[in-house]
């Protein structure tokens, strides 16, 4: 903690400097810790400037965009970021994920991660925040989560573009003996307008990549803009509709061979026996491996083909020792219940004094209720899968994964070789939402790779292991209550949640030596931070001791933090007679930003319109990873069940660097809300999980699914991500739109327990 | 065992009940058609067959006699589909892992009923999963193929 408090002071003025200014002040000299990690690999006569752009004689322009692309259109706006300073058009570009590489460190993920709110701008916040930037830079952990990616790119990305026409100028200013700053860039070219003549990027690249970038320059400003700002065509959307093998289970490789696995079911449990004899004799199968680790305890069946080994792998014998945890979702639960009850709490939020204010407050004025949300499975379309080869002391490994450094570091260790000579090749993600940055995958395949006597070998898993194996949405419960005031508004709010902790899952399956020490924020995060004042209100979160493995899922504890808060407030509402739109409006209106959005949702749905008999809205809010977004949801009574009509989604990101991709994450976010509210759970009988494939785990399909509509707003003056602010908010809203419709409040998750959607 | 792909035969020897999608993609690389749950319930694998859409993860290949197209058949001529292009006019993918599957399903759909309602659409593509929600973005772009081809 010394070495980071000591860091942490240094960068701060650092930090300032470069926010304030928007200057690149010699960018890449101080913060060259790392070295270019495509220095390594350019083609004949390429060359590269930095981390993000490789040009060749023929004018080819290769961005690096070092961010998983798992749908979220993030390669295309990374490349615009690059592409607005470099002035080329992203047509013209190659953009690719590049290798892995600390210089590609998300520094924005961990800074993110402090305890504090994002309206919270206080020094000591500040403070903290450059400091985990540093710790981040430090790690130098390349990472795709927490909605940073742009935000994280920001400046340096637009840097890295800018630094290189620079030189570029500098090199064409040399050739004809003018000032540089005569030149002028566009298309990947330079014109010297005085002559008349042309130089394209490529002609130049070998002369240019050889100079020092001016220490100053200066980053253009938003109102010149040409890409930025402005809806672009996705870089990977023709390969997309046109069925290109552009996925980690795509990669086909000379000599490879197929495998899948099969891990025990009752989580983290040993294998107790293993009998294979007959599998092995299946047709195409290579053999049978044992796989033990950390994270889970299996085998693998190496074949010919992928359903051959699917098939062996039936065929095998195992037994199975049981997990650590309770076998069932009646014990599962009475564990959380009971961390509710005598846990040790810890207080993300503690304003005024909530203890004094109901010790006094009148029966009639207390408004009271309990939540709880299941464990959820992430689902991404694409299957777990990763392909591995080790040969001569190489592996290679392609996976569609979120952490990239990580990958190489435990695969490189589960096979006993060094973190250099392991290499990761990123494809494109069949979807992500948090699960791909676990990697328990790429080193099951780096594993399965050690048997295949330098064979690459892809390791495939079926529809039921991703769905069992998967490292799940925390299940939740919470305990709320609030004391009315005389005019129905809330002077006293306390919550107390509990769920298992995301970090201690995480790190003792991939660190073993380590034990994770501390609160976990992610807990009451979208209840303790969100931007209401209230006279008394506090809110606490205890880690909820069962060893079932929980992951990042899209929003984390957002995701169900969004439905306790504002599903309470709903009923805080409905309790003091108030309006939950204009109750929120009141609550919030010290927050220019959250005003704003809850104005502009309240315009986009005609909100306190007169609706027809057997239609109904709910309102929900919820600032998270930095984007503040408000949303209606619009249902109807069709004979008894309900049908989601319409969603409106008002958000505010600060800056949209894109509305086209913007607006489609909110969508997107919203229908994964969505989705896992109207009919998606993960139980447990007997120690294992009870769902296994799409018939029993059933995502929203197209008939069941809303128009949407956004609108964007950009006053918040903190930037804020795009991947999953939409997803909280609906969740709530739709419950609140099921109270509104039937009057039935259902604090529990899915509401397809208590309604029947169509 | 013969199999015609794409206006193309193969000859492949497999056990008869290895369904299509395992064919197509180990035996013979060809990769549009995506593995999703394998028991038909997610439609990544849709591909047709004799022009009918089937889920290739549930038709074994012992059971096929007729042709089979992909989605990369379905521009014979390096040109893009009117559906393909209408996904792109619309930007609909977000991850692509379903997409193949979605378009397979949208081009039988406007062969089966050139203008569809919105009720047509459900019906039609509530078999092909996406996760990352696209389904609103996969309407307008099969409303705005249909009204190309109303239009041509």
């Amino acid at each position: 903690m010394g070495t980071l408090g000591k860091i942490a002071r240094r960068t701060f003025l650092i930090g300032t400097g470069l926010v304030a200014g928007g200057l690149a002040v010699g960018y890449y000299y101080y913060h060259r810790p790392y070295p270019n990690p495509l220095e390594g690999e350019l083609e004949d006569g390429e060359v590269t400037f930095n981390p993000y752009v490789k040009i060749s004689p023929d004018n080819t322009i290769t961005l690096v965009a070092p961010r998983a692309e798992m749908g979220q259109g993030v390669s295309t706006t990374l490349a615009a970021l690059v592409a607005e300073e470099l002035d080329v058009r992203l047509d013209q570009v190659i953009v690719e994920h590049g290798p892995a590489g600390h210089a590609y460190a998300n520094t924005t993920m961990l800074e993110e991660g402090v305890p504090f709110p994002h309206f919270d701008e206080s020094t000591i916040a500040e403070l903290m925040r450059s400091g985990m930037a540093v710790a981040g830079k430090f790690l130098g952990l390349q990472g795709t989560g927490g909605s940073t990616s742009i935000v994280d790119g920001y400046y340096k990305m637009r840097q890295a573009g800018a630094a290189a026409r620079e030189v570029m100028k500098l090199a064409a200013a040399k050739r004809l003996g003018v000032e540089p700053g005569t030149l002028w860039t566009a298309d990947g070219a330079i014109t010297d307008p005085a002559s008349g003549k042309i130089f394209t990027y490529g002609e130049l690249a070998a002369e240019a990549a050889a100079l020092a970038p001016p220490s100053e320059i200066r980053l253009r400003e938003k109102a010149d803009w040409k890409i930025l700002g402005k809806p672009q065509k996705r870089i990977d959307m023709r390969a997309k509709v046109t069925g290109a093998p552009i996925f980690g289970i795509d990669v086909r490789l000379p000599e490879m061979l197929f495998a899948t696995l099969r891990m025990n079911p009752y989580r983290g449990g040993p294998i107790v026996g293993l009998e294979a004899s007959a599998a092995e004799k299946m047709r195409g199968v290579v053999k049978v491996i044992r796989l033990e680790t950390s994270i889970a305890n299996g085998f693998a069946v190496i074949a010919d083909n992928t359903w051959r080994a699917f098939q062996a792998a039936d065929a095998v014998q195992a037994e199975w020792g049981k997990g650590a945890y309770p076998p069932d979702d009646a014990g599962i639960f009475d564990a959380l219940d009971e961390a509710l009850k005598s846990g040790e709490a810890s207080y993300g939020r503690d304003d005024g004094n909530v203890e004094r204010a109901f010790a006094d407050a009148p029966r009639e004025r207390i408004v009271e209720a309990e939540y709880r949300v299941p464990y959820l499975a992430h689902a991404t379309m694409e299957p777990m899968n990763a392909t591995a080869r080790l040969k001569d002391g190489r592996l290679d490994i392609w996976a569609p994964n979120q952490m990239p450094t990580l990958v190489r570091q435990l695969a490189a260790k589960a096979v006993g070789i060094e973190t250099e000579n392991c290499f990761v090749h990123t494809t494109y993600l069949g979807g992500g939402f948090g699960r791909r940055g676990d990697v328990d995958y790429a080193i099951y395949a780096a594993l399965v790779a050690k048997e295949t006597d330098g064979r690459p070998v892809q390791v495939t898993w079926t529809r039921e292991e991703d769905t069992q194996q998967d490292m799940y949405r925390p299940a939740a419960v919470g305990r709320f209550r609030a004391r009315l005031g005389d005019d129905g508004l809330p002077v006293a709010v306390d919550m107390r949640i509990a769920a298992p902790s995301i970090i201690a899952s995480i790190l003792p399956r991939y660190f073993p030596s380590l034990s994770p020490v501390g609160p976990d924020k992610s807990i009451t995060d979208g209840s303790a931070n969100q931007p209401y004042v209230i006279a008394n209100y506090r809110v606490g979160g205890v880690k909820a001791p069962v060893a079932i493995p929980v992951g990042f899922w899209r929003s984390v504890g957002n995701s169900f933090n969004g439905f306790f808060h504002e599903g309470f407030l709903d009923e805080i509402a409905v309790a003091g007679k108030l309006d939950p739109l204009d109750m929120r409006r009141k609550l919030m209106a010290a927050y220019p930003t959250a005003v704003n959005v809850v104005d502009k949702v309240a315009a986009m749905s005609r909100w306190g319109e007169t609706l027809p008999a057997g239609t109904a809205k709910g309102f929900a809010f919820t600032l998270s990873f930095g984007t503040w977004v408000a949303q209606v949801v619009q249902v109807t009574d069709v004979g008894g069940r309900v049908r989601i009509e319409k969603v409106w989604c008002a958000a505010d990101p600060g800056q949209v660097m894109d509305p086209a991709i913007f607006e489609a994450q909110m969508m997107s976010g919203i229908v994964y809300g969505l989705s896992s509210a109207i009919g998606e759970e993960i139980t447990f009988a007997d120690g294992a999980v009870q769902q296994s494939n799409f018939h029993d785990y059933g995502p929203m399909r197209m008939f069941q699914c809303p128009q949407i509509e956004v609108g964007l707003l950009e006053t918040a003056h903190r930037m804020g991500g795009a991947g999953e602010p939409g997803t909280p908010p609906a969740i709530a809203a739709l419950a609140n739109a099921v109270h509104a419709l039937t009057g039935k409040r259902i604090r529990s998750m899915p509401l397809s327990k208590e309604v029947e959607f169509v | 065992m013969k199999l015609n792909v794409n206006g193309r035969d193969h000859e492949i020897e497999v056990e008869p009940e290895m369904p299509l999608l395992w064919v197509l993609r180990d035996e013979l690389s060809i990769l549009g058609p995506k593995f999703g749950c394998g028991i038909a319930q997610c439609g990544a694998c849709t591909v047709f067959l004799d022009g009918e859409p089937v889920r290739s993860c549930s038709v074994t290949v012992g059971e096929i006699s007729g042709a089979v197209t992909t989605i990369e058949g379905l521009m014979p001529d390096g040109r893009m589909h009117p559906v393909q292009q209408a996904w792109l006019d619309e930007q609909v993918a977000q991850c692509g892992y379903c997409q193949a599957g979605q378009i397979m399903t949208a081009v039988a759909l406007l062969e089966a009923i050139p203008n569809p309602t919105d009720e047509d659409i459900d019906n039609a593509m509530s078999g092909n999963l996406c996760r990352c929600g696209t389904y609103p973005r996969i309407r307008a772009a099969i409303r705005r193929a249909a009204s190309a081809n109303a239009g041509a």
